[in-house]
């Protein structure tokens, strides 16, 4: 059972084959005996799990199941929960406890989910490896002396390893999508304005989207059609936004008819031998499986990590500003005025990548740079955009790998912060341009598991569900397992 | 390019230690000789991306939605003293 899939366990709670109670002990237990390794979980807290699913069982006995009765979600360290702590992985949030619910964890509670603690992740989610979190680095279960990808590391590694069947993350430029390809696991990124940021600590504010990172595809269907909605609380969640049919989406067997755009600027050199074969093999499968693969070109592609790298840096700038230790988080001891105290307890409340990415943005933002950094990546975004949409008139989902490689080691890349950055180059752009994003297991490279990910137009997650459940049918990859977590036999 | 580390610190109220603002000059410098590719692009009469689906800012009636919340808001701040937030003497 703990490999199962959140559908599959929802199962066999309707049919009174376990409980919630016993469904949260099995992870409860798997957490303890595994998470010394992964380090995915940073917050655990046993017994309010158990009065979750207690308090689930006694309302499904008394009223029935709601969508996600009894099912254990665990938690990025990057939404704000009543219960427990909140720290975003940064020193600076040491020791504080949120005021509130995010509107997404109060509408995983109203579906009778249970939260399993918080997840590892990069500080702030600055970062595409999990190593910039104040509580350590996360592992990588298919290989422990690799990264998990991040930022949604914690979420990622904790998924992939069964020590929960489903995970939320957060993606800013790829947080959810890249961990998810190289651990193995199905992650979503929805349309920008679909899912409420209220109450999820914000990185870029144009950018930030949260979604689930799951077993399969299904499963992430279930979570995203829980938490999506309007809520007048983000005045950036689209009021009218189109409804769809989150499972109906699920249901395809083929792709018949479905016109599949492959851009050229995705695989050019610099992509993993391997990892090129995969995806290559997979977009031969969906032929098979009756779509027609279309080349197309998104010629503003390269310079998305440019325009991205301004972006979310000026935005982080400005959002992170409100650390200055009056109404909450890290105050340096004894300060001797005002600026002491902000410049002090900022210099020893972040991490050094976090410093960088605010040092970037309030550079980009200074007077005289802003027209030449900012105004320009903004107009460069507009172009980036245009060009999706101008693909999407040809074609109705675009196919790509998640990362140009697999998982690398701890330590690897953490000298280097430019290179780090450019392994976000395949997601990128789709935060820009606001739309979905979905990664899903394509195959493994030397052993490491490779994601494909799949791009649709605003609003048209339904299409992206619909071919990967249909790759997926087809396929094998998301049910294979690491090796040394009990998933074997 | 040649960044003032110190003076951009100080913009973003965050002390750096020499050290510190010796690792974080050239990281900034290669950060943004990168982001200079964007200077080549030509954008003339391209509109800049304001919100990803141009959407129109919604407007909600001005109503309490959850009351008095300050003890719970106060709690978390590092110092506050009868309802209110605590910092060094700013006026001698």
């Amino acid at each position: 059972m703990p490999f199962s899939s959140l559908s599959h366990i929802q199962d066999r709670l309707n049919h009174g084959e376990t409980t919630a109670i016993e469904v949260a002990k099995l992870y409860l237990d798997r957490i303890t005996e595994h998470n010394k390794t992964l380090n995915a979980f940073v917050h655990i807290d046993d017994e309010h799990v158990l009065a979750q699913a207690k308090a689930s069982d006694t309302y499904r006995a008394e009223h029935g199941a709601r969508a996600l009765e009894g099912l254990p979600i665990a938690i990025k360290d990057i939404f704000c929960t009543q219960h427990g702590p909140t720290r975003c992985c940064s020193k600076i949030l040491e020791g504080f406890e949120a005021p509130y619910d995010a509107h997404v964890i109060t509408k995983l509670k109203e579906a009778g989910a249970v939260l399993v603690g918080k997840t590892n992740m990069d500080e702030f989610a600055m970062g595409s490896s999990n190593e910039t979190s104040a509580f350590g680095a996360c592992h990588n279960p298919w290989d422990t002396s690799r990264i998990p990808g991040g930022s949604s590391g914690g979420s990622a590694s904790a998924v992939a390893a069964a020590l929960t069947p489903a995970a939320l993350g957060t993606d800013t430029g790829g947080s959810i999508r890249q961990p998810a390809s190289l651990t193995g696991i199905t992650g979503l990124k929805p349309t920008y304005g679909r899912v409420s940021r209220r109450g999820i600590i914000a990185f870029a504010s144009s950018l930030d989207q949260a979604g689930p990172m799951t077993r399969n595809v299904k499963d992430a269907a279930m979570i995203t059609s829980v938490i999506s909605g309007h809520d007048a609380g983000d005045a950036t969640s689209v009021a009218d936004a189109p409804e769809l049919d989150w499972l109906g989406a699920c249901d395809k067997k083929d792709m018949k008819g479905l016109r599949i755009g492959v851009p050229k600027e995705y695989f050019v050199e610099g992509m993993d031998a391997e990892v090129r074969a995969s995806v290559e093999n997979a977009l031969k499968q969906c032929e098979d499986l009756g779509a027609e693969l279309i080349d197309i070109s998104l010629p503003n592609t390269n310079l998305a990590v440019a325009a991205y790298y301004v972006i979310a840096p000026s935005e982080a700038s400005a959002n992170l500003s409100r650390y200055d230790s009056v109404r909450f988080g890290h105050r340096c001891k004894n300060p001797e005025d005002l600026l002491d105290m902000y410049t002090r307890s900022r210099d020893e409340g972040f991490g050094a990548e976090v410093k960088r990415r605010i040092l970037t943005g309030a550079f980009a933002l200074s007077s005289g740079y802003y027209d030449a950094y900012y105004l320009k990546a903004q107009q460069v975004r507009t172009l980036i955009s245009q060009d999706f949409k101008d693909a999407f008139e040809k074609v109705d989902v675009i196919a790509t790998p998640t990362s140009p490689i697999t998982a690398f080691k701890l330590g690897e890349k953490t000298d280097d912060p430019l290179t780090m950055y450019l392994s976000d180059i395949y997601t990128i752009a789709v935060n820009l341009a606001g739309l979905p994003g979905l990664s899903q297991p394509c195959g493994f490279a030397e052993g490491l598991p490779v994601g494909l990910q799949w791009i649709a137009p605003a609003w048209r997650e339904d299409v992206l569900l619909g071919a990967a459940a249909a790759y997926e049918a087809a396929t094998d990859w998301h049910t294979k397992v690491p090796t040394g977590f009990g998933g074997e036999s | 390019m040649d960044i003032d580390v110190q003076k951009v610190a100080m913009l973003a109220r965050i002390r750096l230690t020499d050290d510190e603002a010796a690792e974080l000059g050239p990281q900034l410098s290669e950060i943004l000789g990168y982001v200079d590719q964007l200077a080549a692009v030509n954008t003339d009469g391209i509109k800049p991306t304001a919100h990803p689906h141009d959407a129109a800012m919604p407007l909600r009636a001005n109503v309490v939605t959850n009351g008095n919340q300050r003890d719970a808001l106060q709690a978390v701040a590092p110092k506050t003293e009868s309802g209110l937030y605590v910092v060094p003497k700013v006026i001698e």
